[in-house]
């Protein structure tokens, strides 16, 4: 039976001709196009002869014959590439030439993206460059300019995560009267700095515990980094890079701790701390045990906005807890949808994440309560003044879980496709918590213009 | 004018893409898709790392073939096929920018949207760690009207005074 028999059954509407590659007698391979046809039942493929001595495929010897495809997208390039390539021997049969595959190679765009495909290519970019390194006598590694290593190894962009607690928590102080913005600044640089320890140890426990290798279908959003995996830093430079963000982040955590009120924010620091390393580093590997989103949404949520809010007041507010709570849950939805398509490499490496461990209808339907409850929280809390009425405008960031909510539905088993949903979800959470930052900012505003502003700016 | 004769090199300034032949470690041929380029005197394509098993088999045996055969492919007047026989060398001397200095440009021509993609080097960082594959052409077969039922003529490219 011929190797090729699931392709040969629509070969005919993929391609318009064959090449067929041999090797000639004089040593130097030779190709040439020819029109061709499929019998499937026989698991055949059948080519014209083709003329002229040296262009015309021998029958004792092996033969390639290829198929390729590609559509032109004048000034900007092709898409739909896709090729099947078949090996196997001619047989000349009523002026014809037949092939039954004995090997096949193919590869279809449309049914496995570019970036999966190219992933899929790693090991054999690490072998190449390792064997080039011992030829040369000098290490060959990929290189990137070292603004876009640090973004890439850090995942920078990310940071908006922090950006809107701190915010939060620096917004409901100052809705209370307390406002050092020098203060917010250094709060803001702490958390950072620890946001990006984590993002980096992240990256350094992934590769060890071989989810990276294992994920061949890394987004912008989602599976990590991966400049370990690359080549492009080492094991060695990404711990130092994760110790230098966690010893600057504790080092100006402690300087505020000591000046701002030194037991209560030691605590938080440490929460934080501790929320942060073992997340994906043993033994308590949060992340592997479905803890992942509870660890995010308590670390981006009530311990970053406490935290900046104690730092402004030098007090607790259950205020400034409640805020934190809309906020906690949505970055907790923005870890909780990036698993989606990591799934099959995390469930491999053992990573038992919530998507791993739950179906696809009660992730979607898990994420539609969660919203749900977050924007619940924001009117609850706006309407019966536990936050400042204005605070109420978050809930204009609604109808951005409406593009989420339909991509999961959508693209559940599409990574490239559920990026826009990933894109989309982030933003939600970003704009969800602006909003209620720019509540607060209003209210302050309005209470400082009046003594005594309308009710619906309280 | 170049070493080719210019019908071929009509299709080889045209073509998105045609079929490089090299020859495995136990003397197979194995064909890739590839974009070709042209300077008048060689052949030139790039590999990235990822799919870097045929620059490992030209390394080993130097000698492959390139074929222009797709009719929507290229963008010439009267569709001819053509194969290119040759002698080709791998340039992995510097992955990171050495194709960019020696092929960009003539990538640039064919494929502008190259540029945009090189501005996403960051997503994909080993994609654009690539080695260059130039080929010195040796012999050249042209088919006209792309009919391969005819014999092709043959060519021997011009090396005089170069």
């Amino acid at each position: 039976m011929s190797v090729g028999m699931p392709l040969l059954q629509d070969l005919e509407e993929r391609f318009t001709h064959a090449v067929v590659a041999f090797l000639g007698d004089d040593g130097y391979p030779m190709s040439v196009a020819t029109a061709f046809s499929v019998q499937p039942e026989r698991g055949v493929v059948v080519l014209d002869t083709v003329a002229g001595e040296a262009a015309s495929p021998p029958e004792d010897r092996e033969v390639n014959v290829v198929f390729s495809h590609i559509r032109p997208q004048p000034g900007q390039g092709y898409d739909e590439r896709r090729y099947v390539s078949f090996w196997g021997r001619l047989h000349r049969t009523d002026g014809h030439l037949e092939l039954v595959p004995e090997r096949v190679q193919h590869w279809d765009e449309q049914e496995m993206s570019f970036f999966e495909f190219s992933e899929r290519g790693v090991p054999q970019a690490h072998r190449y460059m390792d064997q080039l390194s011992k030829e040369t006598g000098r290490p060959v590694k990929p290189r990137l300019s070292a603004g876009w290593l640090f973004l890439r190894a850090t995942r920078l962009p990310f940071l908006s995560a922090t950006f809107v607690p701190v915010a939060l928590g620096a917004a409901v102080a100052a809705s209370h009267g307390e406002w050092h913005w020098w203060l917010a600044i250094l709060t803001l640089i702490a958390a950072s700095c620890v946001h990006l320890g984590l993002n980096v140890a992240n990256d350094v426990f992934d590769t060890a515990s071989g989810v990276d290798q294992a994920n061949v279908n890394p987004t912008q959003f989602s599976g990590g980094s991966r400049v370990i995996y690359y080549g492009l830093l080492s094991m060695r430079q990404m711990v130092l890079i994760m110790l230098g963000f966690y010893a600057l982040g504790t080092g100006i955590g402690l300087y505020l701790a000591v000046s701002r009120g030194f037991w209560p924010l030691f605590w938080i620091g440490v929460a934080g701390l501790f929320i942060s390393v073992f997340y994906t580093a043993p033994p308590f590997r949060f992340v592997h045990r479905g803890l992942g989103e509870i660890c995010v949404a308590l670390g981006f949520g009530p311990i970053m906005t406490i935290g900046a809010y104690y730092v402004q007041a030098k007090a607790w507010s259950w205020e400034a807890i409640y805020a934190s709570l809309p906020v906690g849950i949505l970055i907790a939805l923005v870890l909780y949808v990036n698993e989606v398509p990591d799934r099959p490499a995390d469930a491999t490496a053992g990573k038992r994440t919530l998507p791993v461990r739950l179906s696809k209808r009660t992730v979607i339907a898990a994420y539609a309560a969660a919203v749900t409850v977050s924007f619940g929280l924001v009117l609850f809390g706006s309407v019966f003044g536990v936050i400042p009425r204005p605070a109420i405008v978050a809930l204009a960031a609604i109808p951005l879980a409406l593009p989420v909510y339909r991509g999961l539905q959508a693209s559940y088993e599409n990574p490239y496709a559920l990026m826009p949903a990933m894109a989309k979800n982030i933003q939600l959470h970003l704009s969800a918590g602006l909003l209620l930052t720019l509540g607060y900012v209003v209210a302050i505003v309005a209470n400082h213009i009046s003594s005594s502003p309308p009710a619906f700016l309280r | 004018m170049g070493v080719l004769p210019e019908p071929i090199e009509e299709l080889l300034e045209s073509a998105l893409v045609g079929e490089l032949t090299v020859i495995d470690e136990q003397g197979r041929p194995v064909t890739h898709p590839l974009i070709p380029l042209y300077d008048g005197e060689r052949i030139y394509l790039t590999s990235s790392v990822l799919f870097s098993k045929k620059l490992e088999h030209i390394k080993s045996n130097p000698r492959v073939s390139l074929s222009i055969s797709d009719p929507k492919a290229v963008n010439v007047e009267r569709f001819r096929r053509a194969t290119i026989q040759g002698d080709a060398t791998v340039d992995d001397s510097d992955l990171h920018a050495g194709w960019e200095r020696k092929v960009l440009p003539l990538w640039r021509v064919k494929e502008p949207a190259i540029d945009f993609f090189l501005g996403k080097r960051v997503a994909l960082p080993l994609f654009f760690e690539r080695g260059i594959i130039e080929i010195r052409p040796r012999r050249a077969f042209l088919w006209e009207d792309g009919r391969t039922d005819l014999p092709p003529q043959v060519f021997e490219p011009v090396e005089a005074g170069r």
